[in-house]
């Protein structure tokens, strides 16, 4: 009897477990199952939170620590990135000036040239020198002029084995022969202590006006002929005077003076032994 | 210890010079560091190499300048002995002293180098040497006067410690 009703028992079970998977899988059960199922959602939401929270606040520590060292990882990233940036504009900027030199010197085929960079200034503000770091090891020799793409920073003064000194044309002791375009007056260029270039001993009768070109004569054998020094701004001419001056602006940026070319088969002539000496015969 | 010392310090000061200060001028002055260095030097109590500082500081600006061989060395050497003189007149306070040889420093050196160029046939005019050169100069020389004295009291501190008697 009692084996009978249970096995019943198991029946109903049955029938009702399958009935209920049919109601469910027929969609009438979905009312029901959210009404019980979304407190549990609800609760399941709540504890996640919690315990993510909880988490979070364990872990929270080791979190800033790695994040503070990404960020100072980052950081040293960015800098070593900027000082790159920085190398590469000035390796442009070098590269820029490099190409403006390569140019001239192919424009003037009949001179040799060493490039060389600026290296340091004289320390006296009296002088208008700058030292470059190329010297007779490179075939330097004093009286070399040199220039740049514009046109003529100075001439050596002074060679040693790895450096030389240039005086620049801005310098109070440093006098150039000058032919002044297009009416083709001789003058001479003289440095001044404030850095600016004079004219001096243009003659009287000769038609100089501004905006005319200053270039080397050639005369006196201590520059080439030819080379570019700046333009005429300005003239002055008195009667009573011998000579005309004038003011000139030179093409050269003599303060930020980077790369220089030294022109190497240019050979000075020094004429002081044939300049007559009173008393000589 | 002191004259093995002036070497590199000088050496070093005229790098600093002749590479970034001669590039900063005021007007057409710029500050002289070598000059700097060596009265601050010479305003030391216990220092007695101040002369051998300044031949140093003037045969190393004569290799590095076009000036004419040994005009820095004289003219250090003159700012130098004005130093020694000035010490013992404004012992008591060293900052003002300092500020004095400075000045007087400057104009010494500029005297010499423009005596020196006007011998080789070089026109300096003189207004124009003092407003554009040798007043700039001293502003800059002022400015820094004090940052050189200070590191160069330190310097000398470490080479001449003060002796207690007990």
């Amino acid at each position: 009897m009692n084996t009978t009703s249970r096995n019943l028992q198991t029946i109903v079970f049955v029938l009702i477990g399958i009935g209920l998977i049919a109601l469910a899988l027929g969609g009438y059960l979905t009312p029901l199952s959210r009404i019980i199922v979304n407190p549990f959602v609800g609760a399941q939401t709540w504890i996640s939170e919690r315990y993510q929270a909880m988490v979070s606040l364990l872990t929270a520590p080791q979190d800033v620590l790695r994040l503070r060292q990404r960020n100072l990882e980052l950081e040293a990233e960015v800098s070593r990135l900027q000082a790159q940036i920085i190398e590469l504009q000035q390796r442009l900027s070098e590269t820029n000036i490099l190409s403006a030199l390569v140019d001239f010197a192919r424009a003037n085929p009949e001179n040799q040239y060493q490039a060389a960079a600026v290296i340091a200034r004289d320390p006296s503000p009296f002088l208008q020198y700058v030292i470059i770091n190329r010297g007779s090891d490179d075939g330097l020799q004093r009286g070399m002029p040199v220039v740049t793409q514009q046109g003529l920073v100075g001439r050596i003064a002074a060679v040693t084995a790895g450096a030389a000194r240039v005086q620049m044309i801005t310098d109070p002791a440093s006098s150039v022969n000058v032919r002044i375009e297009p009416s083709k007056a001789q003058a001479v260029l003289s440095g001044q202590l404030s850095g600016d270039i004079f004219l001096e001993m243009i003659p009287q009768g000769a038609s100089v006006n501004a905006g005319d070109l200053v270039l080397t004569s050639g005369l006196g054998g201590g520059y080439p002929p030819n080379i570019l020094i700046g333009q005429v701004t300005g003239i002055r001419s008195r009667d009573q005077d011998l000579f005309q001056r004038g003011t000139v602006q030179p093409v050269v940026d003599f303060s930020n003076l980077e790369i220089v070319l030294v022109i190497t088969n240019f050979k000075p002539i020094d004429i002081n032994p044939l300049i007559p000496t009173p008393g000589a015969p | 210890m002191a004259i093995l010392l002036s070497l590199p310090i000088l050496g070093l000061l005229l790098l600093v010079q002749t590479t970034i200060v001669s590039r900063i001028p005021l007007l057409h002055g710029t500050a002289d560091l070598i000059l700097l260095a060596l009265m601050a030097w010479a305003l030391q109590k216990r220092n007695k190499s101040s002369w051998h500082w300044a031949i140093v500081g003037g045969a190393l600006v004569s290799i590095a300048s076009g000036l004419p061989l040994g005009i820095p060395l004289l003219g250090y050497g003159l700012a130098n002995g004005m130093a020694l003189v000035v010490r013992r007149f404004i012992w008591q306070v060293p900052i003002l002293a300092m500020f004095v040889v400075t000045i007087l420093g400057t104009i010494i050196t500029h005297i010499v180098s423009i005596v020196a160029l006007s011998l080789m046939g070089v026109t300096i005019p003189l207004s124009q040497a003092l407003i554009s050169i040798t007043l700039p100069s001293g502003v800059l020389n002022l400015l820094a006067a004090l940052p050189a004295y200070a590191i160069l009291t330190d310097i000398a501190r470490w080479l001449y410690p003060e002796t207690i008697q007990v």
